[in-house]
């Protein structure tokens, strides 16, 4: 495990990391699409060459799932999505980028430090591997925290579904069962996020979650 | 695969659902609904009498009969309730029948996937299954589409899957401590195995892994400070389904949480993770307590409560040692059926009064005495009041910890008085107060409320000594 295939399993998982990065500051819906099918893209990548270096036949399989489901086709039906909705234009204006920024700073160097630490007995890919799915899935965390709209929480939970994708090829020798239930659940979700996409619109004329917060039955002043 | 019991419990409710989804009649469905969560409940009980052989996905354990048998019980006893609920919802025209068509076959999905989990001796295979659990209930939430009901299913939805998704990556770095050890493929990922070997295993990697379990099942389980999804989704959903969720989804994911805690107890160097559990579940019980005195909406409060009676489960079991686990056992047993009973009650309570709000129902046991006292009993079983049988669970609780940590006992019990009050004081209203809202004859079915609370006094006066052995010997297997 040294040398090229090192390097390149190392290079891979780090731009999905920076894919991440370039989630977190994005605020039009549709550069924000552009930059999520650019991530599966890059996971894609990376789980096609752990295939390879693993001898691992079966990964081909979770890569291209990510390739033609997560690059594509969601990409794809969610531009028409938020289309149909007239809420391309839309900005959005969250945390400011510079304070979002640095937490996603934080939170990779903090994954970096458990991870590193935790496992000093694995093998360097895996471990490092690990580190950087860490990050990906912490930052997700972050890009759903700080949206407000519908749309961009489900990029930011499909971007923590792809670092559990990389912690699962990274995890040598795992059976397929749970890449296939990772694809399975994206599908699912998807399915479902679409129906509540639609009749989110069809309650509120947005898919702002703000207007959601208004119909609390508990809100105090809303009754 | 042979064909045993085992199997049975996994293909009932599927093709079950397969039926139920090409049924018209909501009549027919209903009742083959009931039909097959009774075959279900006759399947799980002849678990205690043939156990079928374990292999590498499946297993039957002492552990998880308990659990199986107390959510096939509760999933016959709903699928009573539901069928005059659901008749009902026609009736006023607030579900079609397409809807309950789609809603039968997804109660029946969901409970296949809560027997999967049960039985799974592969921990992917038990992630996945909550994870469809999960989504089945997401769609049931979301099934009046009323604003409430979207938010409430959008929220679940979201937090939810969060959940599941740190879940997993707790299981995939379970994974990762078993491959040196055990060696790649299946075999890491199987239960008994990781059990059987977790002394070699890394303990600081089990650690991490544990830490992102216990916040990923501890969101399905509903600990503060991750319980944000519980009450919205219990308030805007189908009563049968808020049943459902207190008296079994919940338990499915602390089930899910006490075997990886049986495997971080089996490996010597990795942190206990009692205290963890102990400090939310004690977090858990003081806020949930507190959060019942500004309820407003009822099913909202006794949602609440969930919270409150999940926290001193895991508190329970978070303390260890066989007396703790004996009580939180018995506690969890009790909490289910004394929960859903409420929610039966609350069912049709709110569909009698057409209103789920505090302020708009009172005098219950005037106008619908029959409900009204039920309603009663049930309240006065779950703040745990003698002689019903959650005073016991929670005096062995109290008692057997209390020698241990008199601190944090005491704090418990200061919960458990907080929430008294406040279920008391809201009890007073809605079933002594001036009779309000519309007073229209329930068309009820009393029987499934009236077995759980019957089931509960008689906790609480007798436990049959097999029972005790049975939950004894469990409570020793969870160390």
């Amino acid at each position: 495990m040294h040398g090229l295939e090192f390097d390149v399993a190392h290079l891979l998982a780090g731009s999905l990391v920076l894919a991440s990065f370039m989630l977190l500051y994005q605020d039009r819906l549709y550069a924000l699409l552009n930059v999520y099918a650019l991530h599966a893209f890059v996971l894609a990548l990376s789980v096609a060459w752990q295939a390879f270096v693993q001898h691992a036949p079966h990964l081909y399989i979770t890569a291209s799932i990510a390739l033609i489901f997560k690059a594509i086709v969601i990409p794809v039906a969610l531009h028409r999505i938020i289309v149909k909705l007239g809420i391309h234009r839309e900005i959005e204006t969250a945390l400011s980028v510079g304070l979002t920024m640095i937490g996603g700073i934080g939170l990779v160097a903090l994954s970096m430090v458990v991870m590193l630490r935790v496992t000093p007995g694995a093998d360097a890919l895996a471990r490092e591997d690990l580190a950087f799915a860490l990050s990906v899935v912490l930052l997700g965390l972050l890009i759903m925290v700080t949206r407000r709209n519908a749309v961009s929480q489900v990029v930011g939970f499909m971007s923590l579904e792809n670092g559990l994708v990389l912690a699962a090829t990274a995890a040598k020798g795992m059976p397929l069962v749970v890449e296939i239930s990772v694809a399975f659940s994206v599908l699912i979700a998807f399915i479902v996020i679409g129906i509540f996409l639609f009749r989110i619109r069809e309650r509120f004329d947005s898919v702002d979650i703000g207007a959601l917060d208004r119909f609390r039955g508990e809100s105090g002043y809303d009754v | 695969m042979t064909f045993d019991a085992l199997t049975a419990l996994l293909l009932i409710p599927v093709v079950a659902a397969a039926i139920l989804a090409l049924l018209p009649d909501y009549r027919v469905s209903a009742a083959l609904n009931l039909l097959a969560a009774l075959f279900t409940l006759v399947t799980a009980t002849s678990l205690f009498v043939v156990q079928p052989v374990s292999g590498q996905y499946l297993l039957v354990d002492d552990l998880n009969k308990v659990f199986i048998v107390l959510t096939t019980f509760v999933g016959f006893t709903t699928s009573v309730f539901s069928a005059s609920y659901i008749g009902h919802e026609i009736e006023v025209g607030r579900l079609t029948p397409a809807f309950v068509r789609f809603y039968h076959a997804m109660y029946q999905t969901l409970m296949f996937a809560m027997n999967l989990a049960l039985v799974a001796n592969n921990i992917g295979l038990m992630w996945v299954a909550v994870e469809v659990a999960t989504l089945t209930t997401v769609l049931m939430v979301g099934i009046y589409r009323t604003h409430e009901a979207l938010e409430a299913a959008w929220k679940y939805f979201i937090l939810g899957s969060v959940g599941i998704a740190l879940a997993l990556f707790g299981t995939i770095l379970v994974y990762m401590a078993a491959r040196p050890v055990i060696g790649e493929g299946t075999d890491a990922m199987v239960w008994t195995v990781l059990v059987a070997r977790a002394a070699q295993f890394d303990p600081a990697l089990l650690n991490v892994a544990f830490v992102f379990l216990l916040l990923g099942y501890g969101t399905k389980v509903g600990l503060a400070p991750l319980h944000a999804w519980l009450p919205d989704a219990h308030a805007e959903g189908p009563t049968p389904i808020s049943a459902v969720l207190s008296g079994l989804l919940l338990n499915v994911a602390l089930y899910a949480l006490l075997r990886f805690k049986m495997i971080m107890a089996a490996c010597e160097g990795a942190i206990a993770p009692g205290p963890l559990m102990v400090v939310m579940g004690l977090i858990s019980v003081i806020f949930a307590a507190l959060m019942l005195y500004r309820r407003r909406d009822i099913k909202r409060m006794f949602a609440y409560s969930s919270i409150e009676h999940m926290g001193i489960i895991v508190f329970a079991f978070g303390m260890g040692g066989a007396l703790a686990n004996f009580a939180g056992l018995l506690h969890m047993t009790l909490h289910s059926l004394t929960k859903s009973a409420i929610f039966f009650a609350v069912g049709h309570i709110a569909q009698v009064k057409g209103t789920q709000k505090i302020a708009d129902i009172g005098g219950l046991t005037v106008t619908n005495p029959v409900l009204g006292w039920g309603l009663v009993l049930g309240v006065v079983a779950i703040v745990g009041l003698p002689p019903l049988g959650i005073f016991m669970s929670e005096f062995l609780i109290v008692s057997s910890t209390f020698a241990r940590q008199p601190w944090l006992t005491a704090i418990l019990v200061l919960g458990i008085l907080i929430a008294l009050g406040g279920l008391f004081m809201r009890l007073n209203v809605v079933a002594f107060g001036e009779p309000k809202g519309l007073t229209k004859p329930a068309e009820a079915s009393y029987i499934p409320m009236f077995t759980h609370l019957a089931l509960v006094l008689m906790a609480g006066i007798y436990l049959p000594p097999a029972l005790v052995a049975g939950f004894s010997n469990v409570a020793k297997l969870l160390g």
